[in-house]
């Protein structure tokens, strides 16, 4: 989240820009780029570049000998139920996560603007859990999922529905998806207010006078001036639902029961630190980097651009 | 508001309350968690009321750790999560004040490329390249140490993009009337550019101690020694109990310790906390 959503995408051929009057050194530069350069290269470039080759290669059943295999580790990648199965998780998750905590946000975002005295009150109780760990939200939601001791276990039997997220898939996906929205909705709910509220009010006021309702404010003028941030929260949604979510999946149900929970960025710590299958979990990550890239990619053209009405 | 509307306003106070029961929920129901014995969970209840044993609890998890969890005392983990969430925070700062004053001030040859390298980081979430970054630290020897918790995690895109942003905004006459002064680039680079953000150093200090502090599956790969071990990812080990049920009130009591620091940040430099996020996406 902190990686997609932080900052202005800075539009393309933005590193030519400098100032026009630049002080001139042939060390100080390189000396005052040189930390954060060797970082980058020995622990991001390099591992990627490991990360490639890697999803080259196979090793045998005792790790004794590698060998070349070319594509092979992403053609059986591709032709796996298991990993076909992981992609449609992971889609599932990120479209429930991501319309939940939008919708909601959004939600709340539309009532705090019509508040005056209390808006920065609840501002601030609905802010809060941006700071929560999202590995510590999943073991919250587990805890009030128990099936044993959880509150919401007795009250869902209360109401005859047997909730067992160790055994049913399905209450497995809704765990995960609630604790991850959960932890979400404070960011969107952020992006969202500060939308409605640099929208001018002249534009509303003209669209009372002209006779529309609240309802028929918000869908012809209000929604349609959010769309940037509607978008650049979108965009940013996916990446926090793909990505961020390992502890929270990690943390509450472990990817299972069976592979029920497990998307694709759990499936490349499962497959590599857990099922050593290296070359495997490499052509995986290599995917989910080019997944990635489109992402960042999207982000920087559209987001330049502007959705905008 | 544009016009006076008495049932929207009492519907938007509904919508706005049912929601802020729904973000507390969670952490009402760790915390009343906290607060019993062991002995209530036993019987499959889960009170909804605070009970009487809350200090114990605390000073237990605190001082001794969670019993037979394999866990060091909290205080232990919580001084290394804030240590590691320091070194993260500060060390992301200085580099990439440094690096965006070099890519702005300067023009040199391998401008452009220094910058998309850095720039590349961005796509590369730690989740994604887990075995071979694991690889490369374990190499150099720095499993189980600060350092290594840390320095992986301090390069990262964000704030240099940031601090660029921000000193392009900064106005030429500026750096014109250094020059004519005779200030160097380091000169002006402390006495004028550090001054100027201060502001968004804050900013961004708030975004990055929650991100460091938040740190879950890096220092759960990287650290065996218990010594090393930070609240968030200890957590997990302490509710990982093979053949018994979690203590839960020890769990939970964890729970909310792990969560008070950032949490606290967050309330309390609100305003610079929503600055560091949203306006910089201007």
């Amino acid at each position: 989240m902190l990686r997609a959503g932080l900052f202005p995408f800075p539009p393309f051929g933005f590193p030519m820009q400098t100032k026009r009057t630049t002080f001139r050194s042939y060390w100080l530069p390189y000396l005052l780029i040189a930390p954060q350069l060797a970082i980058t290269l020995i622990f991001f470039i390099w591992p990627a570049g490991q990360a490639v080759w890697q999803s080259f290669l196979q090793e045998d059943a005792f790790g004794l000998s590698t060998k070349f295999v070319g594509l092979r580790n992403y053609v059986k990648l591709l032709n796996s139920p298991e990993y076909l199965a992981s992609f449609e998780t992971t889609v599932i998750f990120t479209v429930c996560t991501a319309g939940l905590s939008l919708g909601l946000a959004l939600l709340f975002a539309v009532a705090v603007d019509r508040m005056i005295r209390t808006a920065s009150a609840y501002t601030t109780f609905i802010l809060w859990p941006y700071a929560v760990a999202p590995a510590i939200a999943g073991v919250l939601w587990w805890f009030m999922f128990n099936p044993s001791v959880g509150v919401l276990t007795y009250a869902l039997q209360t109401m005859g529905y047997d909730w067992n997220h160790r055994l049913s898939g399905t209450d497995a996906m809704i765990l995960v998806v609630l604790a991850s929205s959960w932890k979400q909705i404070s960011y969107n709910f952020l992006f969202f207010l500060a939308g409605l509220q640099s929208i001018p009010q002249s534009l509303r006021e003209a669209a009372a006078i002209d006779g529309a309702g609240p309802v028929k404010r918000f869908f012809t003028v209000v929604f349609p001036l959010l769309s940037p941030t509607t978008f650049f929260l979108l965009v940013v949604n996916i990446n926090y639902t793909m990505f961020d979510t390992f502890s929270t999946i990690d943390a509450s149900t472990a990817g299972g029961p069976g592979q029920s929970t497990t998307i694709l960025v759990y499936k490349v710590y499962e497959d590599g630190y857990k099922g050593l299958d290296l070359g495997s979990s490499a052509a995986q990550s290599v995917i989910l980097m080019g997944i990635v890239m489109v992402l960042t990619f999207i982000q920087f053209r559209y987001i330049e651009r502007r959705v905008q009405y | 508001m544009v016009e006076n509307r008495p049932f929207l306003t009492f519907l938007a106070h509904l919508v706005l309350i049912l929601g802020v029961a729904f973000v507390a929920l969670p952490v009402w129901i760790a915390f009343v968690a906290s607060t019993h014995d062991q002995a209530t969970f036993l019987g499959g209840s889960m009170p909804l009321w605070p009970g009487s044993n809350m200090w114990e609890t605390y000073r237990t998890i605190l001082t001794d750790g969670v019993p037979n969890s394999g866990t060091p005392p909290l205080t232990m983990m919580m001084t290394n999560s804030l240590i590691m969430a320091l070194i993260i925070t500060f060390g992301k700062i200085a580099i990439s004040v440094i690096s965006a004053f070099a890519i702005v001030y300067f023009r040199f040859p391998f401008r452009v490329l220094a910058f998309w390298i850095i720039f590349v980081t961005l796509m590369l979430p730690v989740e994604v390249r887990i075995m071979p970054t694991f690889k490369v630290v374990a190499d150099l020897g720095l499993l189980n140490s600060y350092a290594g918790l840390s320095i992986p995690l301090i390069a990262s895109a964000t704030a240099t993009f940031l601090f660029r942003q921000f000193f392009l905004t900064i106005p030429e006459e500026l750096v014109e009337a250094a020059r004519i002064d005779g200030a160097g680039p380091m000169k002006f680079f402390r006495d004028m550019v550090l001054p100027l953000s201060q502001t968004n150093i804050a900013a961004l200090f708030v975004i990055l101690f929650i991100y460091g502090w938040n740190q879950y599956l890096w220092p759960m790969l990287i650290t065996t020694d218990e010594k090393f071990y930070t609240v968030v990812m200890g957590i997990k080990r302490m509710s990982d109990v093979a053949d018994s049920d979690p203590q839960w009130n020890f769990v939970m009591g964890s729970a909310m310790l792990a969560m008070l620091p950032p949490v606290l940040v967050v309330i309390f430099m609100q305003r610079l906390f929503v600055k560091g996020l949203v306006e910089q996406e201007k």
